[in-house]
Parts: structure tokens; C-alpha cells; sequence
């Protein structure tokens, strides 16, 4: 590594070379303000003007996000011009800025706001026009109010580093400049998966998940029977939304801050993911017992469902036609738990609590019903749910560790929890998968390292008493696309894929608290490149800890087969706990 | 499809070919297209777009940027007003009005029996006989406002005095 003799503010400091003056600050103990940067100056496009700095020598001023260090350099950070400059970039953001703080929900984790405090800027220096503005609000998962939009670009990056689809751009010209799908059309008219991994980046309230507080509200109001289930990731990271740092355990806490909000039951996913493992693994083996389509794609991921549907629709007999974890769960709440608690379906309200934003469009699915009455009625980010404690007063900090609710539907094994990382469905899934095929267990499934990790592809050979599987793992559709492309060419090698939307799986999905390091100044660093892996250690970890870490040793999971569901993939399962796809037109004609 | 669509896709698809070797062949496929077609639609786009892996908003951004590309399609006639600094001293504004007055249209628009397009254009060069007004490529020096009605007449009565 070459090092660069640099001074900040006067002070020698030896550097990396080919850092910029933004990352070699850093480095230095320093911090510039910055909007359009993100993770290691990929997301920037220079083009906030934020992160003025001085350098001595240099024509005017410098912005550090793109400016490469080089030997002997001179950055002055604090002095008048270099401030001045930095307040007047804030300002003119400003200016063109909706500026309704007091009714915009991103208020407290607003980046625009937070570099106005630190710059000094006033939101009223500069008066006059502003670009005509783009609200929409149409699909149930994300709002875009251009409103708010600085054009920093994080979002179009985020988007086509993640997925290869691309579906946000620059458009027009100058002053006329906004940020959207092509022909400023609205998310559900445009091939957007819903992931939110855009929202995740934005550095204000120009893209946030649609909140659905109002519908629980409306519920619990009604006199329904409110039934919450919470994903495995949304313990990984709720801690974040209180200060805990990340990668700290909550589920107790969480549970705990459930039970107080008045939840007339409060259940695991897990329970649901557990189920899913049953139905999924015996279609596997039905599949390749009996020659049907392989291989076989998992489908617990809306995002990654919706990309099949927009541009793999060709291969949709691919996707297991199980529904994803919640929408099993819901069904079987809906029915069995109905029936066992002598409820009528209609009464009962079913809440999800989910890391995503695509699960909100998920449950709005016709095939995710059973008679008419949808499996699950409303989907909370983690982020909402955190609004939901703070709003009832609850010192989630301070709370006791309680447990789920353990009866008819309450237990859950290891293999459950594992399902919101990427590579976790499909280790659950082959845990299963071997006793299914052998009646036997296989301990080394119990960690089974080559589908854990960050790594974008990921493949293993399995050999289950002389059956050779091949298996891959992927996240993110840039690397789904790869995989999809072998399977249209017809040289897959493989009998069975797991695909997850977003980069990381579900513990980095579009629903999660936001990672941002200006507000996390405990926080290491290097956190943007850590996060997702510590996330994913708290659930590695919570299998590691269960007695039972397989799904199918799930007694709760094996009386509901037993007194209820008959067979996995049998009829009455299928009726409600299977669903189907539809290829979908990208650009819908208007 | 229709057959006519089919055989524009194949053409479509050979002009995104013959740039396959250029790093960055965006702005070249949208020219060719743009000069052969007139327009590049929403379903060019998502042709192109399938054949570069280029995003759709990345070709629609690249083509609401820069006004040679077009959108919509373009009259038979494109009437190029120009106004540039020299050109709009001189009254160039007030030929464009005289121009949209009598076509009902907008800078920008097109007459609804695609004959004509109005096209506000930066300077052009031809500051020497500004204001300057280009037809199709013909150039039409030191244009004013009483001339516009007989430039438009010449137009129609090539067009057989039908329009």
C-alpha cells in the first residue's frame, strides 16, 4: 500500500493514495458534511457541492468526495471560505426543498436536515421557483415526492448496482431535472421489484415505504382480533432504531414492546418459515423424484418474485409455488388458529412485521387469499414498528426479555430463523430436504459454510445417499441474472436455487432501520461494509442457541400436519399454503 | 406485432449491432435512430435497452436531456426557429410567436395533421443573417414576422393545398 504524506487543518497525516480527500478525512478523525456520497464515494456523483473543502494551490474550491489525495496536499476543512461555501451549497439544496419538516416522516433521520445543523444553512436565504414536483404514491410499498429529491443520485446508483434493472434515472434538463422511472411514470407502472433498497440510501424524504400504521390503528379500533407476526430480521435490527448498536439481539425486548402495544397474539415467522421448509423441501424432492421443472427457484422473497414476473416470465414454473413465510403463517392463523379459538376469519387481523417494503404489495396479491380473505392485512417495516413503541411511550430499552406466544403456533426451530439472510432458506431448506429423502439426519447441515456469507454467488454439491444435488445461492438481481441466464440457455447445473432481492438477504432489506454514519458515532467506521454480516450473526447465532434447528422436529409444525394440513404439498395445504405467478408487462401501455 | 413493427425491430437491432464494439455506444445508437425514425418512443427504448443491457431510465434520461432526440414524432416539415442571442435581437421571438399563432401549436408541438413541428433551437451559426429560420435544411435569412405566412403557404401548397 502506497502511503501520501497529506496535512488537514495544518496537522500531518500519512494516507492510502487513491483515497479521496472525503475518505483520507476519515480516516484522520475528521468529518465533511456530504449528501450525495455514500459507501466509499461509490454512490457519489459529486453533485451535492457539499463537501466543499480548501486545497492549498488548487484553482477554487474542491468537492472531497471525488477529489483524489496526492503527495504533499493541503485541505483546509474549517476555514471561512470553505464553510461559507458549505452553507451556501446547503442553502441553494434548500431552496428547491418541499421544506414541510414538521409533516415528513424522515424528519430524525433526515440527512438534508442533519448537514443544515452542521453547516449553519437557513432554509429561507434563497427564494423563488421551484422544479415542478412528482408525488406518487401508487403502489402499496414506496411514495416518491420529488418534493424532496436533491438530486444527489444515491438512489439511481443504489438501484442499478443492486439489480442491473435500473429503474431510476435522471430525466430532463437543467431546472426541469427530476429523479424517477422512465417517463416520470409511477413505480406500478414500471418494472420496480419494490425491494427499497432505494428508500435505504435516500439521504431524505423523497423515498420512503408507504406506512400502513393507519390500517393497525383502524383494526384495533374495529374490535378486531389482532394477530402480529415479526420476520427473523426485524430482530437483527430493531435494536438500531433505540441506540443499541448493531448486530444487537432484541427478540425478548421485542416481543416484550408487542405485548404491551395490545397484539392479541404475538407469533414468530419463524413458525411460518418452518411450514414453508415442509412445503417446499417435499416439492424439491417431488420435483426431482418425479422429473418436474429444476431447477427449482425458492420464493419467500416479493422482490425477487416481481423481477421473475417483470423479466424472467418465461421461467415462472421455476419458482417453488409456495407462498413466502407470512402469507403461510396468515393462511394458517386464518384457518387453523381461527378454528382451534372458535374465531371467524373476517374478525381476525393479521400483522406483519417485516423488513421489506415489497411484502406490502405481497399481501396485496389475489393469489396470496384463501376464499377471498387475504392472508395477511397489514405489512410494517421494522422502521414503522419502531414508530409504533416510540409513539406509545414504551421505553423499549428498559424492557424485559418476554417470550413469543408458544401455543398452536408459537414454537420454532433454528432452520426458521436463519431464513433472513441470504443463504439461510436454502440451508434450512436442505436440513429438511435430507431427512425427507433419506430419514436420516445430517449433522454437518447444522453449519453448512459454503451458502453462508456476503459472496454474490454462491454454490455446493450436496450428495444425499448417492442423489447428487447441485445447489447455488444468490442476492441481489444483478446476480440472479447470471443464474436466470444459464437456466434460459439451458445450461444450469443445478436442481436448486434460493434467490433474496436485496444484496445481503433480508436483514438488508428495503424495511430496515437506516445505516447512516452520520448518525452513528459510536458505530466503527467501516460500518456500511459490516453491517449486513453483524445483522446476520445475530440470527446465525439465535440457531445456534435452539434445541431444534430442524423443521420438520417442529412438534407444533408436526400436529398441525397430523390434526389439520394431512400431508405437506397435500390438498388442503396446497389450498392454503401455495400460490402462482403471472409474467408481467414492464411498460404497461397507457 | 405487426409485420411492419417486426421488420422496425430487426432494423433497430442491426443499428445497436454495428456499434457493438464502441465502449460507450448510447449517443450513436439514439442519432442513427433518431435521423432514420424521426422519434424514439417508449418501445424503441425498451428495445434498445433489452439489447445493451442499458436501462430504460438511463435512455430516457440520455434522450429527454439533449433536444435533438425526440420523443414524439416530428412533422413532415420541421421549422427550425432560431434563438440564439444574435438571432433573438433581432426579433427571432416574436417569428417563433408569429409561427405558433398561425400552426396553434407550441414550440416543441406538432400540427395535429403531422405536418408541421416547431423546433426552438440554440444558435445555429448563421448569425451573419439572423434572425434565421431553417425548414428541413433549407434556410430561410433574415426572417420577419410578415413573411411567416407565405413560408407556411408555400409549405401547404407543395402539400397540394390538401392540408
Amino acid at each position: 500500500m502506497e502511503l501520501v504524506n497529506i496535512k488537514i487543518e495544518g496537522h500531518p497525516y500519512q494516507v492510502e493514495k487513491g483515497l479521496t480527500i472525503l475518505q483520507a478525512a476519515r480516516k484522520c478523525g475528521y468529518e465533511i458534511p456530504s449528501l450525495c456520497s455514500f459507501k466509499d464515494g461509490k454512490c457519489s456523483l459529486g453533485s451535492c457541492r457539499v463537501c466543499l473543502v480548501e486545497v492549498k494551490g488548487a484553482r477554487g474550491l474542491v468537492a472531497s468526495c471525488v477529489y483524489p489525495v496526492n503527495e504533499g496536499m493541503e485541505i483546509i476543512i474549517s476555514s471561512p471560505k470553505a464553510t461559507a461555501a458549505r452553507r451556501t451549497s446547503v442553502e441553494l439544496l434548500l431552496s428547491n426543498h418541499s421544506r414541510n419538516c414538521q409533516q415528513c416522516r424522515k424528519n430524525g433521520n433526515c440527512e438534508l436536515l442533519h448537514v443544515a445543523k452542521i453547516t449553519g444553512a437557513r432554509d429561507d436565504v434563497y427564494q423563488g421557483a421551484q422544479t415542478p414536483a412528482t408525488f406518487d404514491d401508487l403502489t402499496p410499498s414506496i411514495i416518491r415526492d420529488t418534493s424532496k429529491c436533491i438530486l444527489c443520485g444515491r438512489c439511481v446508483v443504489r438501484c442499478e448496482e443492486a439489480h442491473g434493472t435500473g429503474i431510476l434515472g435522471f430525466e430532463n434538463r437543467g431546472f426541469k431535472t427530476i429523479v424517477g422511472p422512465a417517463y416520470n411514470r409511477s413505480f406500478a407502472e414500471s418494472p420496480c421489484i419494490l425491494c427499497g433498497q432505494c428508500v435505504n440510501v435516500c439521504p431524505t424524504g423523497a423515498l420512503m415505504e408507504k406506512g400502513e400504521i393507519d390500517l393497525v390503528d383502524a383494526a384495533f379500533k374495529a374490535g378486531k382480533h389482532v394477530v402480529v407476526q415479526t420476520a427473523p430480521a426485524v430482530r437483527a435490527a430493531l435494536g438500531e432504531e433505540f441506540g443499541l448498536p448493531i448486530g444487537t439481539t432484541v427478540t425478548g425486548k421485542m416481543v416484550a414492546a408487542l405485548h404491551r402495544l395490545g397484539f392479541a397474539k404475538v407469533y414468530d415467522t419463524n413458525f411460518g418459515a418452518d411450514l414453508t421448509i415442509m412445503e417446499e423441501a417435499a416439492e424439491l424432492v417431488n420435483r426431482i423424484k418425479n422429473k418436474g421443472v429444476l431447477p427449482m427457484i425458492t420464493s419467500c422473497s416479493p422482490g425477487w418474485v416481481n423481477y421473475a414476473e417483470y423479466f424472467y416470465g418465461d421461467l415462472l414454473d421455476h419458482l417453488s409455488s409456495c407462498k413466502s413465510p407470512h402469507e403461510m403463517m396468515g393462511a394458517i392463523i386464518k384457518s387453523y388458529y381461527a378454528k382451534h379459538n372458535n374465531l371467524d376469519p373476517k374478525d381476525i387481523f393479521v400483522v406483519s412485521i417485516m423488513p421489506c417494503t415489497a411484502k406490502k404489495y405481497e399481501k396485496n396479491r389475489p393469489e396470496n387469499a384463501v376464499d377471498g380473505i387475504a392472508d395477511v392485512d397489514a405489512v410494517l417495516t421494522t422502521r414503522e414498528l419502531a414508530t409504533l413503541i416510540k409513539r406509545s411511550g414504551i421505553q423499549f430499552n428498559k424492557l424485559p426479555d418476554e417470550e413469543f406466544d408458544q401455543d398452536l403456533l408459537g414454537e420454532y426451530t433454528g432452520a426458521g430463523v436463519i431464513f433472513g439472510t441470504t443463504g439461510g432458506v436454502m440451508e434450512a431448506a436442505v436440513r429438511t430436504a435430507y431427512h425427507m429423502i433419506t430419514n436420516k439426519e445430517a449433522d454437518e447441515l447444522l453449519k453448512f459454510e459454503p451458502v453462508r456469507g456476503l459472496e454474490g454467488i454462491k454454490e455446493a454439491s450436496l450428495d444425499i445417499d448417492g442423489l447428487k444435488v447441485n445447489i447455488a445461492v444468490c442476492h441481489g438481481m444483478k446476480n440472479a441474472k447470471v443464474l436466470l441466464d444459464e437456466i434460459r440457455s439451458g445450461k444450469s447445473k443445478y436442481q436448486f436455487i434460493e434467490i433474496m432481492g436485496c444484496p445481503g438477504g433480508c436483514v438488508n432489506g428495503g424495511g430496515q432501520p437506516y445505516v447512516k454514519p452520520c448518525f452513528l458515532p459510536n458505530e466503527e467506521d467501516n460500518i456500511l461494509d459490516t453491517y449486513i454480516s453483524k445483522r446476520a450473526a445475530v440470527l446465525y447465532s439465535e440457531d445456534e442457541k435452539q434445541v431444534i434447528r430442524r423443521s420438520h422436529l417442529n412438534t407444533q409444525i408436526q400436529d398441525l400436519y397430523k390434526n389439520y394440513l394431512g400431508e405437506p404439498n397435500g390438498h388442503l395445504a396446497h389450498k392454503l399454503l401455495h400460490t402462482s405467478y403471472h409474467a408481467r408487462v414492464r411498460f404497461p401501455k397507457k | 406485432m405487426s409485420s411492419i413493427q417486426a421488420v422496425a425491430k430487426q432494423d433497430i437491432l442491426a443499428i445497436v449491432d454495428s456499434y457493438k464494439d464502441e465502449n460507450t455506444p448510447l449517443m450513436m445508437i439514439l442519432s442513427e435512430v433518431q435521423n432514420k425514425y424521426g422519434y424514439i418512443p417508449l418501445e424503441v427504448q425498451e428495445i434498445i435497452s433489452e439489447a445493451t443491457g442499458i436501462p430504460v431510465a438511463t435512455i430516457y434520461g440520455v434522450v429527454t436531456f439533449y433536444s435533438f432526440f425526440s420523443l414524439k414524432p416530428k412533422g413532415k416539415y420541421v421549422i427550425g426557429v432560431c434563438l440564439g442571442t444574435a438571432c433573438y435581437v433581432k426579433g427571432a421571438q416574436q417569428v417563433c410567436d408569429k409561427f405558433s399563432e398561425m400552426l396553434k401549436i407550441k414550440p416543441g408541438e406538432t400540427t395535429e395533421d403531422g405536418l408541421f413541428t416547431i423546433d426552438a433551437l440554440r444558435c445555429i451559426g448563421a448569425c451573419g443573417i439572423a434572425p434565421a429560420v431553417s425548414i428541413n435544411g433549407k434556410v430561410y435569412p433574415k426572417m420577419t414576422v410578415d413573411k411567416v405566412p407565405q413560408i407556411i403557404a408555400e409549405y401547404r401548397n407543395a402539400e397540394g393545398g390538401k392540408a
